[in-house]
């Protein structure tokens, strides 16, 4: 992962174009004549952002409920054994985010599955593999929609 | 309500994201023996149904100098913590704002946020405003920041393959 250096032109397909995406036939030419450039250049832009690690994809974010299921677990996980669990949990495809932090529950992990019956299952054998209880924390109400991550340049 | 087979495999042939080259939605129609059209309509849909709730550039905060992340909940009154939720998630910081099960008595909170900050004051300090605000003062509350970041990357709903479960598994 390289350290790439913001030109103005990153900084717009960063932050202006996180949702909204053209659905179109050919989306980049659209952004490229938004942004007053070539397709070639804003392709090429975002290759560079991806290979980088500061743009993950372009793509979709889906309802946490509506395509399958997820839920969001902790775990408190003595210091001495942290390392090991998480990798436990991480080795998991299912599990999309896992996160220490700083709390007595201190491992926090998010389970993506096809179904309900996929995402216990798969708490569950985290428990059982890790002797240590899960606790399970799905979303039940959502008061926010999913904007984009505001950027500030400084 | 159930997606249908082509929405399952097209949400799952888009989850390492678009190709990077001048027709995206023609590859991807080819991925799955559709039309380019058929995909533009489907994800025009899905987008429009919720069940996309975001279509564009997904950035790494962290990548992009937002070192600092809290998880910060609270314990709200059943009766008032849709009010107070949807005050919390127009709060700028604020990234993600839902309401989850308590687990008593390990776990007495059932309002969650995500507040992001290029540094831990910054952060500190947009979460005694959004408390502040959102008539949250005196309330049970904890502030979890991340330490390490084990994982991250999209999700995946699509079932996955044996092959790749026994591994995990062996």
């Amino acid at each position: 992962m390289g350290r790439v250096d913001l030109d103005e032109l990153d900084k717009r397909l960063l932050d202006g174009f996180q949702r909204d995406f053209p659905l179109s036939p050919h989306p980049f030419r659209e952004i490229a004549a938004q942004l007053g450039v070539d397709e070639e250049t804003v392709m090429g832009r975002l290759r560079v952002l991806q290979d980088a690690g500061l743009v993950s994809r372009v793509g979709a974010i889906v309802a946490p409920q509506r395509a399958g299921w997820s839920t969001l677990a902790a775990m408190a996980v003595p210091i001495s054994r942290l390392n090991e669990v998480a990798e436990l949990i991480s080795a998991y495809p299912e599990v999309n985010h896992n996160y220490e932090r700083e709390h007595r529950l201190n491992i926090w992990f998010v389970v993506t599955g096809p179904d309900k019956i996929r995402v216990a299952e798969v708490l569950r054998e985290i428990e059982t593999r890790a002797g240590i209880a899960v606790l399970d924390l799905p979303m039940l109400e959502a008061y926010r929609l999913d904007l984009g991550f505001p950027l500030q340049w400084n | 309500m159930e997606l249908t087979r082509f929405d399952s495999a097209l949400l799952a042939a888009i989850e390492d994201g678009l190709p990077l080259e001048s027709r995206p939605y023609t590859r991807i129609a080819e991925r799955l023996g559709a039309t380019e059209e058929d995909v533009l309509g489907r994800l025009a849909s899905l987008q429009q149904q919720g069940v996309i709730r975001r279509f564009g550039v997904i950035v790494r905060h962290r990548e992009l100098g937002y070192t600092a992340n809290a998880m910060t909940v609270w314990d709200v009154p059943d009766e008032q913590v849709g009010q107070t939720g949807r005050r919390v998630a127009e709060m700028t910081g604020v990234t993600l704002c839902y309401r989850r099960p308590r687990h008593e008595p390990d776990w007495p909170y059932n309002l969650f946020c995500m507040v992001h900050g290029r540094d831990r004051k910054t952060v500190e300090d947009a979460v005694e405003r959004i408390t502040r605000c959102a008539g949250l003062v005196g309330r049970p509350r904890a502030i979890l920041f991340s330490r390490r970041r084990f994982k991250q990357r999209g999700a995946r709903y699509a079932p996955v393959q044996a092959p790749e479960r026994q591994s995990v598994e062996a």
